[in-house]
């Protein structure tokens, strides 16, 4: 099947982005990867997601696809290929059990990391990050349930959830920077610790999570940039 | 008709003035498949809903075969996946790409803005009012001339959309706002008007005057 039509707008501080780029890595696709500056947004962004206007859109020949966990099922769709490289398992309601932990994590996770990471005062940074530890704590029980000692919460392969959190390390990694302590607990979170370092070592996921120290920069500019919003005089 | 199964037991968690929990009865009465009802009262949440959704505590919950599951977007294509007759989801990727993504919009951007108008007080009224006529424009320009927004029948995005076809009408009228008219979005209304009069979708919406009763008694008490 011919993928030099693939193309991503991306962006490499995007997690969203990342999540697409692993999912096309493990189905060994090529693509052509568009960085979107988003400071002013291209034409070509403002066309192919007029709804949100967000990265990543998926541009596939004709077809565009928005939203990143719509974009993986897409490629794990189209790109049937065997059942080593599926992404969503193949029952029925294990997909819908993948679904569900994918939209707690679309919500609860990364409201919580967000939010936590760009806190105006230190009482909502610690309300966020102590959402965070809960959610943290559900996902290791989650782990746990799913992975059967296998490693990934696919079990022996990457699979959707997998994907979904795993796009977020680099940005946990910034938390790490931000306030001095691990991203995941060793006492309360002994699964994600062992699954974030499998997770990173994965082929199809080297190489497409930022440096961190490069993410930091990128974040620190980011706080200001909202710290000087919220204090700036209404128009 | 779904085949039928002696050991087959489906059972659904459900709120009737909530249009999420309506989803999954349309859902089913379009597959054909008998099951279960139980309504929840959430200020005294069932022991069945607690452990069923223990992660939410909210409804709706579909239960098959003891297995539950959550998040009415995510019910809804299990069910299409489960029983295959009057497929609401097509099996190209591409329009299932689509389908999610509207169902997506719908539930993150469109319902919200509309809700919102509907009680709003007067200090945010005319912002969300706007908000809810963008919200509806975006509709408009996605349903074109289609009959649904499946096509010619019944599709994943209609059934996520039962809130526009039927809710909107009646919290529009309690507001006192003129949102979803046919004078403003004539093919949005449309689509309402063949959306609540199709066989299915019919028998299984809440009955007008219990559902305005319900929201004029929500209205009374803010």
């Amino acid at each position: 099947m011919a993928t030099s039509d693939l193309k991503l707008l991306g962006g490499w501080f995007s997690p969203f982005a990342c999540r697409v780029q692993i999912a096309l890595s493990i189905k060994g696709l090529d693509y052509e990867n568009i960085e979107e500056n988003l400071n002013p947004k291209s034409d070509l962004l403002l066309q192919s997601n007029p709804t949100y206007k967000k990265i990543p859109v998926l541009i596939h020949g004709d077809k565009t696809i928005c939203e990143s966990a719509i974009i993986v099922q897409y490629i794990d769709e189209v790109w049937k290929n065997n059942a080593t490289s599926s992404i969503l398992p193949s029952n029925a309601y294990d997909k819908a059990i993948a679904r569900f932990w994918v939209s707690y994590i679309d919500d609860k996770f990364f409201n919580s990391l967000r939010n936590g990471l760009f806190a105006q005062d230190d009482e909502s940074k610690k309300k966020y990050f102590d959402e965070l530890e809960e959610v943290l704590l559900k996902l290791e029980e989650v782990f746990n349930k799913l992975s059967e000692g296998k490693g990934f919460f696919g079990g022996e392969k990457i699979g959707f959830i997998d994907i979904a959190l795993g796009c977020y390390l680099s940005w946990l990694k910034v938390k790490e920077k931000f306030t001095g302590t691990k991203m995941f607990d060793e006492a309360k979170n002994p699964g994600l610790v062992i699954w974030a370092e499998t997770f990173s070592a994965h082929p199809s996921v080297k190489g497409i999570l930022p440096e961190t120290d490069k993410l930091v920069e990128f974040a620190i500019a980011m706080a200001q940039r909202l710290a000087a919003a919220a204090a700036a005089p209404p128009k | 008709m779904a085949p039928a199964n002696q050991e087959e037991e489906v059972r659904l968690l459900g709120k009737w003035p909530s249009p999420f929990s309506n989803r999954i009865v349309l859902a089913l009465k379009l597959k054909g498949v008998s099951y279960k009802y139980s309504e929840e009262n959430l200020a005294n949440k069932s022991d069945d809903l607690l452990k069923y959704n223990p992660v939410y505590k909210k409804v709706p919950v579909l239960v098959h075969n003891g297995n539950p599951i959550a998040e009415s977007l995510v019910i809804l294509e299990y069910i299409d996946e489960t029983w295959t007759n009057n497929s609401f989801l097509s099996q190209d990727p591409y329009e299932r790409a689509l389908a999610r993504f509207w169902s997506k919009t719908l539930d993150d951007k469109i319902l919200p803005a509309i809700w919102n108008a509907c009680w709003s007080d007067e200090k945010g009224r005319e912002k969300a009012v706007e908000e809810a006529l963008e919200a509806l424009n975006i509709l408009e320009n996605e349903i074109k001339d289609k009959k649904f927004f499946g096509g010619e029948t019944i599709g994943l995005v209609d059934i996520t959309a039962n809130f526009i076809g039927y809710w909107v009408e009646i919290l529009q009228e309690i507001a006192g706002l003129e949102l979803l008219t046919i004078e403003k979005f004539p093919k949005v209304f449309k689509w309402s008007q063949e959306f609540i009069n199709h066989p299915v979708i019919k028998e299984g919406l809440p009955p007008r005057d219990e559902l305005l009763a319900f929201f004029k008694a929500s209205a009374s008490k803010k």
